[in-house]
């Protein structure tokens, strides 16, 4: 007889051997050319904690996987599959350009609040017009999203290449932001951190999750867009405006993407290069499905990748035989896993657990 | 060939042939926890009506899908023609000429009905030598079985009657014997469901035997030969249709003589306190469904909506309570219209006092994701804390006590709610509407689905808001509970009022033919005391399933 | 004539460029037709690519990297098989995550392999599906307009891309005229007739994948080792994307998919001509204007103001028996 699992089964062992799964297939992979999985694991440990810098980086990576598995965690509790934090993203890093070389040169405490609002307008917006299409033209997210990506990359190379690119200049990137006014960076506060890009924006994404679960689960808001992404018939018998409804998350997941330019364009690179979201957002898809769209298996699926990026850099360097892609595969498999097999695991474990556990009732 | 092989193969000879069609030999059928069919014999005579009733949940329908393969049983044996098979899918249940018409039509609804005829009975790899028979075929069976159906009709432009007689032809098209009638009468008008009926004498007569699912003892009693009962899985007994009536029948359905009845005093009707003008509705595909509706409830008053499914009553319950654009018209509720515009009309509705509870309560009344506590507030979670904060503590305290108070189970708040059984998830509704003293209650098929003991405790809540003083408006497919509950009828036909009543005194055959838009004049609150002779056999029963016996309700 | 020649070079990097989409748009429409949406197109579509230039430079032969490139779009349908099908999972998110495993599979293993930053090694033209002469096309080649036209546009392709062009009416009589394609179109509509009718509709759905596979599998081979003389990094460049928009565009039927990949082809083969060139009056067009275009058109289409696209009812639902 079938038996329905504990809730702490649920929501952390099997999504945890899920992960599992995906890394041993992962290691079978590197085996498979030859290589040892196991050294690889130890290098990328040491690359991500072993030392500050490593750390930095792990931490940089981490802020960005939060706020993109963020951007799309919050659509998918309201029934939204977003595709699109990676253009998102891109579309958010204008914005913080412009904001911040509108202000060039004020302090940094002016300026940052400025390019987050920016960016995060900008990054709204641009996932705001496929939650527009979803609300009122019945154009499926998940498609639009995907579309907006490509549109998103063809405007902004556009735009950098023939618009902001100052005289001058040979690579196509914008005017650089001023020292001052760029986000700052945590090396300036803690030594440890030495030469890595981590800035402050990690504080906001740390707030950030911790204001997402308030939303969600403790606000009316939250309550209509549970009752949204479970029911949508039900939540409009509730009096809940799904049209409305889904236009805000949307453009809400567009803010939360956008954080990912406040981090990198406001931050670390301090200017609007091409492409500088480089996957964030697509990895945004497989914390997300890791962390089962909670911000705390959010926050920590964007570490285990923060590690595995900045980890797969350090073994690009110590295993030649070894590179980054790696980590895409590694992506790939945890989006598979704990996305579209994710229960997979469920009919064994619970056939195992009927008959280890003390059947119900006994107690 | 799919239409030849099973007929000989029907017919093996010797000893073994007997007159019984089907067989069924102890059956078992278990779905996790659920005992769904307990040890089941059963006998067919070939080339009879045999009927099988039973609750909802009785399992009659999972016994059906064993029979015809869609389903395997834990164990038991199963008789064709005298000879045991294990039947393995659909495919063999076909082969051995058992065809099934199932409650939901298995049609593709963009394809022509030639191509769903010949679907998964195609003779060869091409279509088109499949397509050329069949068009015989169908011409064939036309004539034989009074099957008309054009061809090359696309199937979702056909009324449901005619996507019922295409999936008869499909059965018979691939040589059914015998044929599995599911629910057939539920989505059909009552002309349609004598034409069902006239086909199925008219099958009978040519020798095949018939298996008729149903709940409704009327057309048991009108046109069955022999009928079983089911009770909660188990075979309750098989009795021939002339020695028996419904009364014993309802008692074997039910288990115990139950007498649903309602209590009720007179209605004291107050001030007009919802008042519907010139209300026209469309659907989503902008074809209007609700055809320029007036009426008023007065304060302590129960409205019934009479109707046959699909004659725009949905369409007027969700319009009413804000669910559904209105094209023109106006709600009135205490004199004041009410702006329902936009898809979070239902809030504005609920707010100003219009309490509603949702014909189909899985799809919309609840989120069965949630736990029993959030459902308790669904579509009040406005009213829950200030500002953007939820106030859980105090919605889940609610939940509590209105646990207690409706004696829903189990009495658990933080339990999923897809975990309750649908009486109580009906009660978890209705606790949530009436218990924020709203002006208007609207109700949409209070008990479908909900078991007897929990109906009874339904209909007492609905009648204390009435003395209460608050106007409701009920709809249900059950006439009989229209009748029993109401101290008024409307008979909605085609979208529009057609009639009203007087529950206590309306025949109910008047009301039948309103309700299909046959009656001549749209007044019969009179006593009918000139009550026409009643021809028909259907009709005979229709009057002995009055309020005073209505057990053949619909419990889907 | 010199504008004719322009038109007719257009024309013919039109097919060209044309090609992968047609044969992964046909892909998509088998497997959307099942109902099993198909976003990891792109992924096998690379997959295929890498496997195709990886086995034709491994083994020096051009049709055993087409094998290689079906046998690796097939693996990668039995990962999305599994997960829709059997395990009833997310279809969108299982393709995703295959667009993912392709992305970084493929330089991963390609890195590994033959250590040239994920390239492969340049293929030799009998490595390769290279042009074939039609016959006659030599002898009317000087003939103005019709021989030009035939020498340029319809002789000189390679073997893939007259299978594309002839799978299309192939699609169309498989889906409309026989047995496979009545219950592959009432699967995608509803699986319960289907099933009711006494067929597997896993079957089913798992011979359509195969059939996509294939498919997908012919146009990345076409992408490596017909297009070009060798596989590098992220080659699929979006294509497989592209194709499902075109699928979404033509409705998911066979005649329009054709018609739209065409199209869209078109664009692109216009982007590269135009690229720098300066319009009288409006002056130089940007590239990513054109580049978008696709997806612009695509978008207003999903959104309804050019017709409605309505999709297979029951794609992307896994079935289930209901109880």
């Amino acid at each position: 007889m079938r038996q329905p699992l504990p809730r702490w089964v649920d929501v952390a062992l099997l999504p945890l051997l899920n992960v599992v799964l995906a890394f041993l297939i992962g290691g079978l992979i590197v085996m498979s050319v030859g290589q040892n999985p196991l050294q690889a694991v130890g290098i990328m440990l040491y690359g991500a904690f072993g030392y500050g810098s490593g750390f930095g980086y792990t931490l940089y990576y981490t802020t960005d996987f939060i706020f993109a598995g963020l951007a799309v965690s919050l659509a998918f509790h309201a029934g939204l599959f977003n595709i699109g934090p990676e253009g998102q993203a891109y579309v958010g890093g204008l914005g913080v350009i412009l904001a911040a070389l509108a202000v060039n040169g004020l302090h940094w405490a002016f300026a940052v609040p400025l390019m987050i609002l920016a960016g995060a307008a900008f990054g709204a917006f641009w996932a705001f017009i496929p939650g527009y299409l979803q609300a009122k033209r019945g154009s499926h997210v998940v498609i639009t999203t995907i579309l907006f990506n490509f549109i998103a990359t063809s405007m902004m190379g556009y735009l950098i290449a023939r618009v902001l690119k100052p005289a001058g200049i040979n690579s196509d990137e914008s005017s650089p932001i001023q020292m001052i006014t760029r986000v700052p960076q945590l090396k300036d506060f803690f030594g440890l951190f030495n030469h890595s890009p981590v800035n402050i924006t990690f504080f906001l994404a740390i707030i950030a999750l911790g204001l997402v679960y308030w939303l969600i689960w403790h606000t009316k808001f939250g309550f209509a867009l549970r009752a949204l992404g479970h029911n949508p018939a039900a939540a409009n018998y509730a009096g809940i405006s799904n049209e409305k409804m889904i236009m805000i998350i949307m453009a809400m997941a567009g803010a939360m993407a956008a954080m990912v330019a406040v981090n990198n364009v406001g931050g670390v690179q301090g200017r609007l290069i091409l492409n500088f979201v480089n996957g964030a957002g697509f990895v945004g898809i497989a914390v997300a499905f890791m962390g089962k769209a909670h911000p705390i298996g959010v926050a920590l699926s964007a570490l285990l990748f923060g590690a595995l990026y900045q980890g797969g850099q350090e073994l690009a360097f110590s295993m030649p035989g070894i590179t980054r892609e790696m980590i895409v595969t590694i992506q790939a498999l945890v989006i598979l896993f704990t996305g579209a097999m994710g229960d997979m695991l469920r009919i064994p474990l619970e056939k195992v657990w009927a008959r280890f556990a003390p059947p119900a009732g006994a107690k | 060939m799919a239409s030849q092989s099973p007929e000989t193969s029907q017919r093996p000879s010797g000893a073994a042939a007997s007159d019984l069609a089907i067989e069924l030999i102890g059956i078992n059928k278990h779905f996790g926890p659920v005992h769904a069919n307990k040890d089941i014999h059963l006998q067919i005579k070939r080339g009879t009506v045999h009927g099988i009733v039973g609750e909802n949940g009785a399992g009659k329908s999972t016994l059906m899908s064993i029979l015809y393969g869609f389903y395997h049983a834990d164990s038991g044996e199963i008789r064709v023609d005298g000879a045991a098979h294990k039947i393995t899918d659909s495919r063999h249940a076909l082969r051995l000429g058992i065809g099934m018409v199932h409650q939901h039509f298995m049609l593709v609804d963009n394809f022509s009905v030639i191509e769903n005829i010949v679907l998964g009975a195609e003779d060869s790899s091409l279509l088109a030598p499949t397509l050329a028979k069949a068009r015989t075929q169908l011409k064939r069976l036309a004539t034989d079985y009074g099957l008309e159906v054009d061809p090359d009709a696309i199937v979702e432009n056909l009324s449901v009657g005619q996507q019922q007689r295409v999936e008869i032809l499909k059965a018979l098209y691939r040589g059914a014997e015998t044929l599995i009638l599911d629910e057939p009468t539920g989505v059909l008008t009552p002309n349609e469901a004598d034409q069902l009926f006239a086909v199925i004498r008219t099958l009978r007569d040519e020798g095949k035997t018939v298996i008729l699912i149903t709940h409704k003892l009327r057309e048991i009693m009108a046109i069955t030969d022999e009928v079983s009962v089911m009770r909660q899985g188990a075979m309750v007994k098989t009795l021939e249709t002339k020695s028996t009536s419904p009364g014993e029948l309802a008692e074997l359905m039910v288990g115990r003589r139950v007498l649903l009845r309602v209590e009720k005093g007179p209605a004291n009707p107050g001030k007009i306190l919802l008042q519907v003008e010139n209300l026209v509705v469309t659907d989503d595909f902008g074809v209007p469904r609700v055809k320029d509706v007036s009426f008023s409830i007065r304060a302590g008053e129960i409205v019934g909506i009479a109707a046959v499914a699909g004659n725009g009553q949905s369409e007027l319950l969700e319009s009413v309570s804000g669910m559904r654009d209105q094209k023109s018209g106006t709600v009135r509720l205490k004199g004041v219209p009410l702006s329902l515009e936009g898809d979070d009309g239902a809030g504005r509705a609920r707010e100003a006092g219009l309490a509603h509870v949702p014909e189909d309560r899985l799809r919309m009344g609840l989120v069965t994701n949630f736990l029993e506590w959030e459902n308790s507030i669904l579509g009040y979670q406005n009213s829950y804390g200030k500002g953007l904060g939820l106030d859980i503590a105090g919605a889940q305290k609610e939940a509590a006590e209105r646990i207690k108070k409706f004696d829903i189970r189990p009495t658990n708040p933080f339990l999923k709610t897809a975990n309750f059984s649908g009486g109580n998830q009906q009660k978890i509704v209705l606790a949530r509407e009436m218990e924020r003293n709203p002006e208007v209650l609207i109700v949409g098929q209070p008990t479908r689905g909900v078991d007897i003991g929990a109906i009874e405790f339904i209909h007492n809540q609905i009648i204390k808001m009435r003395d209460a003083g608050k106007a409701i408006l009920l709809v249900s497919v059950e006439l009989d509970e229209i009748r029993s509950l109401s101290d008024r009828i409307l008979v909605l036909f085609d979208g529009q009022i057609v009639g009203e009543a007087d529950p206590a005194t309306a025949d109910e055959t008047e009301l039948g033919l309103l309700m299909t838009g046959s009656h001549p004049s749209g007044d019969i609150s009179q006593p009918a005391s000139a009550a026409p002779p009643h021809e028909t056999p259907v009709q005979q029963t229709l009057v002995e399933m009055s309020p005073k016996n209505n057990t053949g309700r619909d419990t889907n | 004539m010199q504008f004719l020649t322009d038109v007719t070079l257009i024309l013919d990097s039109t097919i060209r460029l044309a090609v992968p989409l047609i044969l992964a748009c046909l892909a998509g429409l088998y497997s959307e037709r099942a109902g099993i949406v198909d976003i990891g197109l792109e992924g096998k579509l690379l997959a295929a690519a890498f496997a195709a230039a990886a086995a034709s430079a491994v083994f020096g032969n051009a049709w055993w990297g087409l094998l290689a490139g079906i046998g690796a779009a097939l693996m990668f349908s039995a990962i999305h098989g599994i997960a829709s099908i059997n395990l009833k999972g997310n279809q969108t998110i299982s393709g995703v995550a295959l667009n993912f495993l392709a992305a970084g599979l493929t330089t991963f293993l390609g890195q590994s392999w033959f250590h040239r930053g994920g390239y492969t090694p340049q293929l030799q033209p009998e490595q390769r599906f290279t042009p074939i002469t039609l016959p006659f096309a030599d002898q009317v080649k000087d003939v103005p307009v019709l021989g030009e036209i035939y020498w340029e546009l319809i002789s000189g392709h390679n073997l893939i891309t007259y299978f594309a062009f002839l799978a299309v009416p192939v699609t169309a009589w498989v889906l409309f005229r026989t047995r496979f394609g009545l219950r592959l179109r009432a699967v995608g509509e509803n699986p319960k007739a289907i099933d009711t009718a006494g067929i597997s509709v896993t079957a089913l759905r798992y011979q359509a994948l195969i059939i996509t596979a294939v498919l997908v599998g012919i146009g990345g081979t076409y992408l490596s080792i017909a297009q070009s003389a060798g596989f590098n990094n992220n080659m699929s460049a979006g294509r497989g994307y592209i194709a499902l928009a075109a699928l979404i565009f033509a409705k998911w039927r066979p005649g329009p998919a054709l018609l739209v990949c065409l199209m869209f082809g078109f664009l692109d083969a216009v982007q590269l001509r135009v690229q720098g060139f300066k319009f009288p009056y409006i002056g130089e067009v940007p590239v990513q204007a054109i580049q978008v275009l696709p997806y612009i058109l695509t978008i207003i289409l999903l959104a309804g103001f050019i017709g409605r696209a309505i999709a297979p009812k029951a794609s992307g639902i896994p079935y289930t028996k209901e109880r």
